[in-house]
């Protein structure tokens, strides 16, 4: 599973960032950098909860798309 | 459980930003019984932060929280364009404006808060308060062609409409009673700081200043200030705080705090009344990580109360106290004002920029504890402030806490 940004809405308000900063981290220039772009189950929990906290709506978490050159992933679908 | 208790369900009084959130967090913990959410605007639950901002300026449309789908999809019954009237609580129900009653299990106050308006202002076309989607159309339609505002209160709401009229051309005059803006949000230091922002964008500030009289016809043409000044004025907005809405609560028994009317609550958001919470900007509670009892009018709190709430309400079992560290963010000229915590404080100091400067970190102290912080333009650090205020840090680690990011840019 992978996190998506809609950089259109996201103006690094900084929510994400404080229910997950493993995930999530503002950048100086204000812009949102994902620590890691896909995730692993167990941490399904926190994602949704900083996903739904985004006061922009600019979170949503999608499928990683199938690539032969992916390496292995727990939680990748 | 009676039959009637079962049709009656969860009642939101509130549809606004922490009763659509309640309604959220209720579903997803397993409540599938009713849900009913009350709102006295005509609209489905929509988004205020934009109404000052981008609404104003790009002509957008309103951001609403949930589709009527989605909330049907939640179990969501939405009774809009009624107004709550009264709560009895020996026989729980309330009363709504079209004489309707409404039986509730459990029930959330989240009826947010409404504009202050100054008595003495005369009933003249031309002024305005900002809270609903109606008063933010009416504001857009007088902005254009609009040559001349005057923002009364340099509050946050006066300061981002100042922003928005700005942007569409105006001169644009913000009148403050205070000496200083801003002092209970922020305390004076920073209140002061930036409230430096307005004239570096053009904008004129009038601190320790009121409105002696308003000139027009059947609409504003001008005001004058305490000051002697007469200043042009073909829009007045008027910007100068909230009050919790909670008449209709008039003696129905819910503990109201003596001071503003909010909702006293414990810390499980639950009121003097069994059965019946409250969350957002009308509830007061004792919030244990910053060791004060408090009541916030933002964003992030009626979101995050609201959700709480709901969860408490509906299910006990799970219920957790309503802990957080406050944060509030807002956009001035393009600039981004940040604050985390509490700004009562013993002292208050700059830890990288400063008043005069286009960036800030400020940083609250509290006896040996950071108790606060505030930011101009430094969107990577106030996160981490955050989490440390959270964790009680004491003020000796701070330097340690901002120092590794200057070093490792």
């Amino acid at each position: 599973m992978i996190i998506n940004v809609d950089r259109g809405r996201c103006t690094g308000i900084g929510i994400c960032e404080s229910v997950s900063p493993e995930h999530f981290e503002v950048g100086d220039d204000g812009a949102l950098v994902l620590v890691t772009e896909s995730f692993i189950e167990e941490d399904r929990g926190v994602i949704e909860q900083a996903v739904r906290s985004c006061p922009a709506k600019a979170l949503s978490i999608g499928s990683a798309l199938a690539a032969p050159t992916a390496t292995a992933e727990e939680g990748g679908t | 459980m009676t039959a009637s208790d079962f049709v009656a369900g969860f009642v939101i009084v509130g549809a606004s930003l922490a009763g659509v959130r309640a309604a959220e967090a209720a579903h997803r913990v397993g409540y599938y019984g009713p849900i009913t959410l009350v709102g006295d605007e005509e609209h489905l639950p929509y988004d205020r932060p934009p109404l000052s901002k981008s609404f104003l300026v790009e002509g957008a449309e309103p951001h609403y929280h949930l589709s009527a789908d989605e909330l049907a999809a939640l179990g969501v019954r939405t009774m809009l364009d009624l107004a709550a009237v009264g709560l009895d609580p020996a026989r729980k129900r309330i009363f709504l404006s079209d004489g309707a009653q409404l039986p509730y299990d459990r029930l959330l106050i989240a009826t947010g808060a409404s504009p202050r308006r100054p008595h003495q202002l005369p009933e003249l076309s031309g002024i305005h308060t900002l809270r609903t989607l109606k008063d933010a159309e009416a504001i857009r339609r007088k902005l254009t062609g609009t040559s001349n505002v005057v923002i009364i209160g340099a509050g946050f709401i006066g300061s981002e409409i100042a922003s928005s009229a700005k942007k569409h051309g105006a001169t644009v005059t913000i009148v403050e009673a205070a000496p200083v803006p801003l002092v209970r949000a922020v305390g004076e230091v920073i209140g002061e700081a930036i409230s430096r922002l307005h004239e570096r964008n053009g904008v004129r500030l009038f601190c320790g200043t009121h409105i002696e009289g308003v000139i027009g016809g059947d609409h504003v043409n001008a005001v004058r200030l305490s000051n002697g000044e007469t200043i042009p004025a073909d829009l007045i907005i008027v910007g100068i705080g909230a009050a919790p809405a909670t008449a209709w609560l008039a003696g129905s028994g819910v503990e109201l705090h003596p001071d503003d009317g909010g909702v006293i609550c414990d810390e499980y958001l639950k009121s003097s009344i069994p059965g019946v919470y409250a969350a957002g900007d009308l509830a007061h509670w004792p919030n244990e990580v910053m060791d004060m009892a408090m009541r916030l009018e933002n964003w992030t709190n009626a979101a995050d109360q609201g959700s709480q709430a709901g969860v408490n309400a509906v299910a006990p079992e799970q219920a957790q106290p309503y802990r957080t560290v406050p944060y509030f963010w807002s956009d001035w000229y393009g600039q981004r004002i940040q604050f985390v915590g509490s700004p009562v404080a013993d002292s208050v100091s700059y830890a990288a920029g400063g008043p005069h400067e286009d960036r800030f970190v400020a940083l609250y102290r509290s006896g040996d504890r950071l108790i606060g912080a505030a930011t101009l333009n430094e969107p990577r650090r106030i996160m981490k402030l955050r989490r440390f205020i959270g964790q009680r840090g004491g003020w000796d680690a701070v330097a340690e806490l901002l120092e590794p990011t200057a070093v490792a840019r």
